[in-house]
């Protein structure tokens, strides 16, 4: 069958699997846009290519499966580039192709010509640049398959518009050669039975699960372990939900925003158990002092993360997953009772809360925003203070729920994420939990959530401030806020001039009804929350201290 | 201390701008790298110098094979390998002082590659040491102008680094 690059790249897609693209056309990528005209793709168009990005990981993170996103050459290329940097730190399985000026203007400063395979090298797990038709098909199955396979991680394809005009012979590609690229899967046993025996005569165990929990798909596992051993477990922010918040053993999240109890736990622990986490620099605080007394074992899928932040006594690289199953096997019932209860009297003395002063405050609409969606909601966050304020304050219980930029911390993230997210679940109850700051930054992506009828509900928790650069002013800096107060739209306005709803609101007591009224809304809403304006995330580690001491 | 990696990888274009790239942006410090085809010409094998204690060379090698493109990854330093440099240098050999600098080069069993009436080009190949030596006996003639490969090393014995 001769079929045209674009024609194959779709017929390829549709060997993947892929239901919907998000993207956003122009001039070379013009045969894959015709393509796509009558094809069996679902195509949604966002307003912004970073938005496009965004929405195809948000996809990815919550089903698990490839995201794809495609734009244009030169600026639809970079701007897909905060979106591909997002989705590396986070290990999220984007697939973007963009198209790319003819092979023959390649290196001539072509008008949209931008060098996009070297501009994303560093933030891609892999990228391509496809200069002849026939290596299409290859080229596409390897990107799938080297994004979705070892440690997850965004592609990048770059197929010229000759390329993709260009008819050849297709077939499909069902195998891969990739001779440098071989994950490790499963676990060294010998690794296992020494973390095993480490673990039999620890006393004070601790796990902190990451964001490779979720991907690997361990949550099962990780709670059989927990409550074999009986060890609390501290997520980090990306680990979120892959323990049950709702779990006595649970400690919440740890690190700079952490709870105080599994930051305490951490930090008396002799023995910690990471699993999935790259252990970055918001988790550990100051690195020297961090779990001082632990005998330290590390599950990971990539072997540069054992060792790079984070002394090791047993690195167990592979599968979380998989590596759990051999762990529980060697393991027997192991109860610490007096830990336990060292951690139950950390709880009970220092839990987690805020002054409810009559006044509107942040922690107070999240937790309502948790009951009224009675935990089950899909959440996703932009960054800063509202982000760590719906980590810390609605419980999730189920892995893929919660949906955050952590490695790179990209405001604008949320929106255009939780476009992509209900896409993938439009059954479900979807939320972005923004600021005034960070909606701002994709607020345009209203178009796209009205013209696709996709009801996500936007909280913006609106303090009229760059809330967490504030924050850091008050604390650090002698309250000099320096270009954090923000001059702000209309947010109803905005919202019902894009065809979209809005409410307002001001008081505690139309919280409920207001979330109710955007749940019942089959439009996508932005809900106006004019909260306490210097309202602080607390407790806090503040930068280069241990993360055993906190302020607030 | 310095080690000598060495690194099979794929001969795509580009693989050479994906390991400079982690090296800059890492923040490893790259002493010398020397390139070439190997036996299969489907690969490409680079020899990289690296600075760097225990810890610095084992998240090098981890971050170095992480790459797709890179097929293995071996640190020869603990290992009996062979290695060599190969430099060219100009050496100012007027008449008066040019037999100096011939016995020089005989001395260290290099050769002369290209004459002219005021310089020599001299060749010469072996270990660091050797290569370091050879240029600071020439130093004092006056070196117009050197050039230098970087080191390639391979394994003593029959154990060969390949794909498989």
């Amino acid at each position: 069958m001769r079929l045209t690059g674009g024609e194959i790249l779709l017929k390829c897609l549709q060997e993947e699997g892929v239901e919907v693209v998000f993207g956003y056309p122009g001039g070379a990528v013009l045969p894959i846009y015709d393509a796509l005209y009558e094809g069996e793709i679902r195509h949604i168009l966002t307003r912004h290519e970073q938005a496009a990005a965004h929405a195809a990981d948000g996809y990815a993170r919550a089903t698990g499966r490839p995201g794809v996103c495609l734009a244009t050459s030169g600026p639809g290329a970079t701007n897909l580039v905060t979106g591909i940097a997002t989705a590396y730190m986070d290990s999220s399985p984007v697939i973007a192709f963009t198209g790319q000026v003819p092979t023959s203007l390649i290196g001539r400063d072509a008008f949209q010509e931008a060098d996009i395979t070297g501009i994303t090298m560093p933030i891609t797990k892999h990228n391509f640049l496809v200069k002849d038709v026939k290596d299409l098909a290859r080229v596409v199955k390897a990107a799938f398959h080297i994004a979705t396979t070892g440690r997850p991680g965004p592609v990048l394809v770059d197929i010229p518009r000759d390329v993709s005009g260009a008819e050849t012979e297709y077939e499909p590609v069902t195998e891969v050669k990739l001779p440098g690229y071989r994950p490790v899967y499963d676990p060294d046993p010998e690794r296992i039975k020494q973390a095993a025996k480490l673990i039999a005569t620890s006393e004070r165990p601790v796990i902190v699960a990451g964001g490779g929990v979720i991907h690997s798909g361990a949550t099962e596992e990780l709670v059989r372990l927990a409550e074999l051993i009986m060890a609390p477990v501290a997520t980090t922010l990306m680990g979120i939900g892959g323990f049950p918040g709702n779990h006595p053993l649970s400690l919440g999240m740890l690190g700079m925003h952490g709870t105080r109890y599994a930051n305490y736990a951490v930090s008396e622990s002799d023995l910690l158990i990471a699993v999935g986490t790259r252990l970055d620099d918001r988790i550990t605080g100051k690195i020297e002092t961090f779990a001082p007394e632990a005998k330290v074992i590390h599950i990971d899928i990539d072997p540069a993360e054992l060792g790079k932040n984070v002394r090791v006594d047993v690195p167990i690289v592979g599968d979380v997953k998989r590596a759990l199953r051999a762990l529980i096997e060697f393991l027997q019932k192991n109860p610490h009772p007096a830990w336990l209860e060292k951690i139950e009297t950390w709880k009970r003395e220092y839990p987690l809360t805020f002054e409810a002063n009559g006044k509107l405050k942040p922690q107070f609409i999240v937790r309502q925003i948790w009951e009224v969606t009675e935990g089950k909601a899909r959440i996703a966050t932009e960054v800063g203070q509202n982000q760590m304020w719906a980590a810390q304050f609605y419980t999730f219980t189920r892995p893929r729920s919660f949906i955050t930029s952590g490695g790179l911390g990209t405001m604008g993230f949320g929106f255009p994420a939780a476009i992509g997210v209900q896409v993938a679940c439009p059954e479900e109850v979807v939320f972005d939990i923004a600021g005034d700051g960070s909606i701002q930054m994709n607020i345009q992506e209203l178009a796209t959530a009205v013209s696709y009828d996709l009801p996500v509900n936007v909280a913006i928790l609106n303090n009229g401030f760059l809330g967490m650069v504030r924050q850091w002013q008050e604390l650090f800096y002698q309250r000099r806020y320096s270009y954090t107060e923000l001059y702000n739209p209309d947010f109803v306005k905005v919202a019902e001039a894009y065809g979209a709803e809005g409410i307002r609101v001001t008081k505690p007591e139309e919280v409920r009804p207001a979330l109710e009224q955007a749940i019942a809304s089959p439009k996508p809403v932005f809900l106006d929350f004019i909260i306490e304006r210097e309202e602080n995330v607390m407790p806090m580690v503040p930068p280069g201290e241990s993360i055993g001491k906190m302020l607030g | 201390m310095r080690h000598t990696l060495s690194v099979l990888v794929e001969n795509h274009p580009g693989v050479l701008a994906r390991v400079a790239n982690l090296f800059r942006r890492r923040g490893y410090n790259i002493e010398s790298l020397a390139v070439g085809s190997t036996e299969n010409p489907a690969l490409s094998r680079m020899t990289i110098v690296v600075e760097g204690d225990d810890r610095v060379i084992e998240q090098v090698t981890r971050q170095l094979d992480k790459l797709i493109e890179v097929i293995k990854v071996e640190n020869f330093t603990k290992e009996e390998h062979v290695n060599r440099e190969l430099a060219l240098i100009k050496v100012q050999a007027d008449p008066p002082r040019r037999g100096e600098v011939i016995q020089i080069v005989d001395i260290f069993r290099a050769h002369i590659v290209d004459v002219s009436p005021e310089t020599l080009i001299v060749e010469v190949t072996g270990d660091e040491g050797k290569v370091a030596a050879m240029i600071e006996a020439l130093r004092p003639f006056g070196i117009k102008e050197m050039v230098r490969t970087g080191k390639l090393a391979l394994l003593r014995g029959p154990r060969a680094l390949t794909a498989e």
